[in-house]
């Protein structure tokens, strides 16, 4: 792009055969990417017989948007980003110049309209019309509560940044009587259950992960180990010997700790690659074990019928002395769902509020210390062992923690619960959120696993490419995707740089984050 | 001088099957500069090392205030107020200069951190401008000033230093120096470097030791070394400066 001084026509015509050639490119590598992801997909037929099936159209559109796209991109979007210098350096957010231009107050009003009249009218709407116009609907419905909270966000934004988790905790908490009065009762356990529980759960994880790879710097590979311990501690237990949840929640917590120093002491000389692959080993055994011990854990079969929890005694059932029943509320699962909810919300809490004390407390600072030089951590007295051993152990415990919730919330734990995938996604969160950063791996959370689950609010999708076209067999495209743009545009995860915890007076204005690291 | 702080004797130490130090005797009393000198290699590095107890000496003995030292582990080592500013400064690069003085203090869990960070603020002034500034972000010298002045937070008896002048600008290691003579004068505190630096480390020892090839050749005040012609010869005048 240097060279586009000469005449305005020439570079034009310069740019547009560029775009046609990379576009052109695109659409080759695509081509050979896909054409045997989707162009072709084995089935089995009527006889069980194993089919190829010719899909040339779902391929012939993934190339065409792969090829289009860069086009466009090449031709029109950079030129048109370098223009009015679209983004800025450092947040990488619209700069306010473009963004005054984009945001504008009847725009926003307009949209906040349409998309709360949308929220509440929607399901009479579309119940009147036809499948295609109502998952149009929904789309206008999403953009237009998209657009609306961009531009909260826009206009409040110092306000936003200096108060996030204040204002963050808040909104969680008001989140499921907002759900509940918008969407009824029935409708309310989608977005609660599946949306918030299931996004807590995961934001709860990665902060226990967060801990150990996070602070103390130590690749673990295997965290999903301790949040099936959690999960198994509570089930095996609960059902075998009848303890209550509230028993067992910090049992499970402990159980997990202990097994998080069992994998502590051989992996005390490893380090980087090495513990990485040693603590992925521990997940498998885990697993396989859960799998094999069928007198305990009933094997891939799992154990179901796992307790509900209770509410200072108070069961959410059918019952006379249920909550619904005590509270005067027509008995739904829902209210169930908004306990666990709660439930879910303080335990993340807990863990943040743990891990912000621990920071500012020796062991912390020791943890991150052993992070960043373990050789100079040694000489300054620091034992690394114990170090080690406490980083392990206090994240293996919040994994179980979250485990045994788990347990609780799905009434039913099999090992297909704790594969490999699932540690791979915690720790792609705490990456993509940036090491360390409590804030930033929320953030991810809702953005990795939110958005893996709004695909399956996608039926416009199925509009496009088809009937057979299952939008959520794509989500583990869209997290690697997902993942190369954030590393691409943010090489240090959302929230890159290191909050210090200790001031003498006062911060100076300019602080390291903005100069590079040098090793003078 | 019969105040011995730190007594190294007969000490051999191996990588694997190689040696490095081959049966070294060195001695620090209490209130002393003393310096190793050496090339590139010689095994000044390991000895420093040895004494911090990784890797372990094979044979021979460290003895620290009367305490055989050889087999502790290092951190118990620091414990008995050893302070290391081990090679290649090894601050910690994403905390600040302030965090990492307080990780200095945390054998004492910081009880008198704020009255020791106020005397290294004094002694290096340009750390208390930078105090806010992430460790990885400060000049070499600015790096070494952090890391000598974590291993000061410890309330050291011995201080050992590890290649303070490297990489340096002759303008810093000056300053360098002139700091660990306050701290010797004022402070009384003990303290063992070693160096390539011949000349300078030498010009600010008591007392100075020559190494080869993990075995110490030769020793002395530091002004008789600095007259030797031998020393001269290898180290003063052959381009080290």
């Amino acid at each position: 792009m240097a060279n586009t001084t000469s005449t305005p026509v020439s570079a034009d015509s310069n740019l547009t055969a560029r775009a046609l050639r990379e576009g052109f490119y695109a659409g080759l590598i695509s081509l050979g990417l896909f054409v045997l992801f989707v162009g072709l997909k084995t089935d089995q037929n009527i006889l069980n017989e194993l089919i190829l099936v010719q899909r040339w159209g779902l391929l012939a559109i993934f190339v065409a948007v792969a090829a289009v796209g860069r086009f466009a991109m090449v031709a029109y979007i950079r030129p048109f980003m370098e223009r009015q210098k679209v983004t800025n350096l450092v947040t990488g957010l619209l700069p306010d110049s473009v963004a005054t231009r984009f945001f504008k107050l009847p725009v926003f009003i307009a949209a906040a309209v349409i998309g709360l009249g949308l929220m509440i009218f929607g399901g009479t709407i579309s119940a009147s019309i036809s499948p295609t116009a109502g998952a149009y609907l929904s789309l206008i419905r999403g953009a237009a509560v998209v657009y609306t909270l961009a531009s909260v966000f826009f206009y409040f934004r110092a306000y936003i940044v200096a108060n996030f988790s204040m204002l963050a905790i808040i909104a969680l908490i008001l989140y499921p009587p907002v759900i509940l009065a918008l969407t009824g009762v029935q409708g309310s356990l989608k977005w609660v259950d599946n949306f918030g529980v299931q996004i807590l759960i995961y934001v709860m994880l990665a902060w226990g992960l967060n801990i150990v790879v996070g602070l103390a710097g130590l690749l673990d590979l295997g965290y999903v180990a301790f949040y099936a311990v959690g999960a198994y501690s509570y089930a095996l237990l609960s059902s075998y010997f009848g303890l209550s949840f509230w028993i067992l929640l910090p049992l499970a917590g402990i159980l997990a700790a202990f097994w998080g120093m069992i994998l502590g002491f051989p992996v005390l000389r490893l380090k980087g690659d090495y513990l990485a692959i040693v603590t992925l080993a521990f997940g498998e055994i885990i697993r396989l074990v859960l799998i094999n011990w069928t007198e305990v854990t009933k094997g891939t079969f799992g154990v179901s019928g796992i307790p509900k929890a209770t509410l200072f005694g108070i069961k959410f059932d059918a019952s006379k002395d249920g909550f619904a029943a005590l509270m005067g509320l027509p008995m739904s699962s829902a209210y169930y769902k908004i306990f666990l909810f709660y439930l879910i919300l303080a335990l993340a809490l807990l863990t943040a509020f743990v891990s912000i004390r621990l920071r500012r407390m020796p062991i912390g600072r020791a943890w991150e210390a052993l992070r960043e030089d373990e050789i100079a951590c040694r000489s300054l007295g620091i034992n690394t062992v114990t170090t080690k051993l406490t980083a392990f152990s206090i994240g293996a415990m919040f994994g179980g923690f979250a485990g045994s919730f788990f347990a609780v919330r799905q009434g039913f734990v099999s090992p297909e619960s704790f594969v490999f995938l699932e540690s791979a996604i915690i720790l792609a969160i705490v990456v993509l959120g940036g090491m360390g950063s409590l804030v930033g791996i929320a953030v991810a959370a809702a953005v990795m696993i939110g958005g893996t689950e709004l695909l399956r609010e996608m039926s416009l999708l199925k509009q496009i490419f088809g009937e057979d076209f299952t939008p959520e067999l794509y989500r583990m495209l869209l997290f690697g995707i997902a993942m190369i743009v954030v590393m691409v545009w943010k090489p240090r995860g959302f929230v890159g740089s290191r909050e210090p915890t200790a001031f003498l007076r006062e911060r100076k204005s300019v602080s390291g984050s903005f100069t590079k690291e040098g090793h003078g | 001088m019969s105040d011995m702080l730190l007594q190294v004797k007969a000490v051999e130490t191996y990588y694997g099957n190689i040696r490095a130090l081959g049966g070294v005797d060195v001695e620090v009393n209490k209130g002393e500069i003393v310096c190793m000198i050496g090339a590139n290699g010689a095994g000044k590095s390991t000895l420093m090392m040895t004494i911090c107890g990784s890797p372990q000496a094979r044979t021979g003995s460290v003895t620290f205030d009367g305490q055989d030292i050889t087999h502790m582990p290092t951190h118990e080592i620091a414990r008995l107020r050893i302070a290391q500013s081990p090679e290649g400064r090894r601050i910690f690069p994403r905390m600040t200069v302030y965090e990492n003085l307080q990780m200095g203090a945390s054998l004492d869990n910081l009880k008198y951190f704020n009255e020791d960070v106020e005397k290294i603020f004094t002694l290096f002034p340009r750390l208390k401008e930078r105090q806010a500034q992430r460790g990885g972000t400060l000049s070499g010298g600015e790096q070494q000033m952090l890391s000598i002045g974590r291993a000061l937070m410890a309330r050291p008896k011995l201080l050992l230093l590890d290649e303070p002048s490297l990489g340096l600008a002759p303008l810093i290691v000056k300053q360098i120096f002139a700091a660990i003579k306050v701290l010797n004068k004022e402070q009384g505190l003990t303290v063992f470097l070693v160096e390539q630096n011949a000349f300078a480390a030498l010009k600010l020892s008591d007392r100075g030791y020559v190494m080869v090839n993990g075995k110490v050749t030769m020793s002395g005040s530091g002004k008789e070394l600095l007259a030797n012609p031998e020393v001269r010869a290898a180290y003063l005048e052959g381009g080290h400066h």
